[in-house]
């Protein structure tokens, strides 16, 4: 034990001061979290309002809720919603599937001149997503691919591989290497270091990793709208068509809103116990 | 049961930097408990990865029992690794764990669960245990299963990278003796490698002792402790180490701290045809005795460690220089600031080569 001199008068207001700072930060981040909070709460709240009921100045905050809007959203939602569900599993499967090895080959054996390779894959995403959609354009017409929901697989896929491959990579250098010696040791190929060492313990890592590629995936409107029409149309597009030439239609638009958000707060919520596990407990020391 | 030779191996990690390991010669016999010990960066790791074959050669070869592995894979050695972290498969169980390389050479399930269950017996591993992870595991436990993971295997010879080193004091004595023993029930060739020369002598048959990626010396314990070759190992083998002093020579034999003790016939010879007007004069601290005032070497106790059975005595010879350790029986210990003498026997003492570090023989 070492002693700490207290010299008398000046303890207390250091503990004012640490305490007083601690208060403050925890206002500032409750301010921040509620300003974020807040569009989300009204967007909900008005979904439950008729139609008359959700543009009135001032705002109403008692109303009769009904769940007229979501009626109405669920009957022209379904292709939407399978579009957008094929094209966001599709494509972060196959972001993972690529991504792992890719990954693999950039971290725990590199390849000759992994730098270019990692550089590559990110600079992709410096060109501005417009600037390639014309011919994205042409292209998706020569191959027949126009508002096929494969295009939207392989676009997606290629959108969201970038920074899979560079978070997944960051996981697996967190592998200690002596756990890939002793499998290489025990005899284990490339294939199974990968699945049966690696991958069990960066799977929190690649959760989150595909937890991102799912939101995404899920939000992604751009390319949806230029090269989609009905065959492949996809949630976000179902929220533009559900904004009418005329007439009333902030609380249908909050009802579809709503609803296109809870698969992605969904998956987040069953994501997150898996997030917080911790990396590799257990195995060294 | 195998036999393991290293023929002028060498690894060079980067050009123009001297080699990791630099030519190394070192013959291990069939179930022979080798020790590879020395400071860090001495390359007794790298020389033991290069066994594994987690480490490419630059030069030479390593043969286990006769066959040439050097561009063998790995798992196709027939060794078996302890890591110094123990390296568990965290997402395994205990038994999956230690049977994972009987698994990927493809032995059926009983079998597994059989041998599994023999390896843990053999380390007094309960089998409650072996359905448990390794983050549930303490300290100790991992260790053992990480030992059971080796020897599940039954392979040809054993590698252990300083197995011992995140145990506290006590666990490690203990494991220390374990570790020996059952080396010597499995009768497995072990290469064992720790930079701690008490585990060295301790454990080894032999101990073959590097230093900046060379082999200095590749003997018995005892055959280390009574005739170091050189300077280096002298030094490093022995607890507390050698007292090492540069001293002139003189007609009568070496001048330490104005007194001349007078040298073996060898040694003195040896120096002469040498051409030295000065050694690297060696004597142990248990090779200092008190004398009661009547020893030949004075000197001013600084300060006293007192370990129990011993006490070590800091000694400030006059005329400066660094102080030398002497070992006294713990019992009536001098006191701080006391002045002493020791007594040397002629025989108990060491020369070296002020430049080379070798021994002039005596």
């Amino acid at each position: 034990m070492t002693a700490i001199p207290v010299r008398p008068g000046t303890r207390g207001p250091r503990r004012f001061r640490e305490m007083s700072g601690r208060v403050g930060w925890g206002v500032v981040a409750w301010i921040v979290a509620i300003a974020f909070f807040l569009p989300v709460l009204w967007m909900v709240i008005t979904a439950f309002k008729p139609e008359s009921a959700a543009e009135t100045w001032p705002p109403q905050f008692v109303f009769r809720p009904t769940l007229a809007e979501f009626r109405l959203v669920f009957t022209g939602m379904g292709p939407f919603l399978t579009h957008s569900v094929i094209a966001t599993v599709g494509s972060t499967i196959l972001v993972l599937l690529l991504g792992v090895p890719a990954a693999y080959a950039l971290s725990v054996y590199p390849i000759r001149r992994w730098r270019d390779g990692l550089f590559f894959f990110i600079s992709t995403k410096m060109l501005p997503i417009v600037a390639a959609i014309g011919p994205l354009y042409v292209i998706a017409e020569h191959t027949h691919l126009l508002d096929s929901i494969w295009l939207l697989i392989i676009l997606y896929t290629a959108m969201n591989l970038p920074l899979a491959i560079w978070m997944i990579r960051s996981f697996m250098l967190e592998v200690p290497s002596e756990l890939l010696e002793a499998a290489r040791l025990d005899g284990a190929g490339r294939i199974r270091e990968i699945t049966g060492v690696i991958m069990p313990i960066i799977s929190p890592g690649l959760v989150s990793t595909a937890l991102i590629c799912v939101i995404f995936a899920w939000n992604e409107l751009f390319l949806a709208l230029n090269l989609t029409v009905t065959n492949a149309a996809t949630m976000p597009m179902y929220l533009i068509s559900s904004v009418p030439q005329e007439g009333l239609y902030i609380a249908h638009l909050s009802a579809a809103a709503t609803v296109a958000s809870v698969p992605v707060i969904a998956v987040g919520w069953i994501a997150q116990r898996s997030l917080v596990r911790g990396l590799s407990m257990g195995a060294i020391k | 049961m195998a036999q393991v030779n290293y023929v002028s191996a060498s690894r060079v990690y980067t050009k123009d930097a001297p080699p990791a390991v630099d030519a190394l010669d070192l013959d291990i016999k069939d179930g022979e408990f080798m020790v590879l010990v020395g400071p860090s960066g001495s390359g007794k790791t790298t020389a033991l990865r290069m066994l594994a074959g987690l480490e490419p050669l630059d030069g030479g070869r390593v043969e286990i029992g006769d066959r040439d592995v050097t561009f063998v894979p790995p798992k196709d050695r027939d060794i078996a690794m302890v890591f110094q972290n123990y390296a568990l498969y965290p997402q395994k169980t205990v038994a999956e764990n230690m049977g994972f390389a009987l698994k990927m050479q493809g032995a059926g399930k009983d079998e597994r669960a059989r041998r599994v269950r023999e390896a843990a017996r053999l380390l007094d591993l309960d089998e409650s245990l072996l359905s448990r992870k390794p983050k549930q595991l303490s300290g100790g436990q991992r260790q053992r299963v990480a030992m059971g993971r080796a020897i599940v295997r039954e392979p040809k010879v054993f590698l252990m990278d300083e197995p011992l080193s995140n145990l506290d004091a006590k666990l490690r004595v203990q494991t220390r003796s374990q570790i020996a023993e059952l080396q010597h029930r499995l009768g497995v060739t072990t290469v064992y490698v720790t930079h701690d020369q008490v585990e060295a002598m301790t454990m080894g048959h032999r101990v073959a002792v590097l230093s900046g990626g060379k082999l200095q010396q590749c003997a018995s314990p005892r055959e280390l402790y009574e005739n170091p070759v050189n300077e280096f190992v002298a030094g490093f083998i022995g607890s507390p180490a050698m007292n090492l002093q540069t001293v002139p020579l003189t007609d009568g034999g070496a001048k330490l701290a104005g007194t001349v003790l007078p040298l073996p016939g060898p040694m003195a010879g040896a120096a002469k045809a040498a051409g030295l007007s000065e050694i690297v004069l060696g004597i142990r601290p248990e090779h200092l005795h008190l004398a009661n005032g009547s020893g030949e070497l004075p000197g001013d106790v600084i300060l006293v460690e007192e370990l129990g059975a011993d006490a070590l005595l800091h000694v400030r010879l006059p005329g400066g220089g660094d102080p030398v350790v002497a070992r006294a029986e713990g019992r009536r210990p001098p006191a701080m600031g006391q002045h002493v003498t020791f007594h040397v026997q002629p025989e108990d003492m060491f020369a070296f080569h002020p430049v080379t570090g070798a021994r002039l023989a005596g």
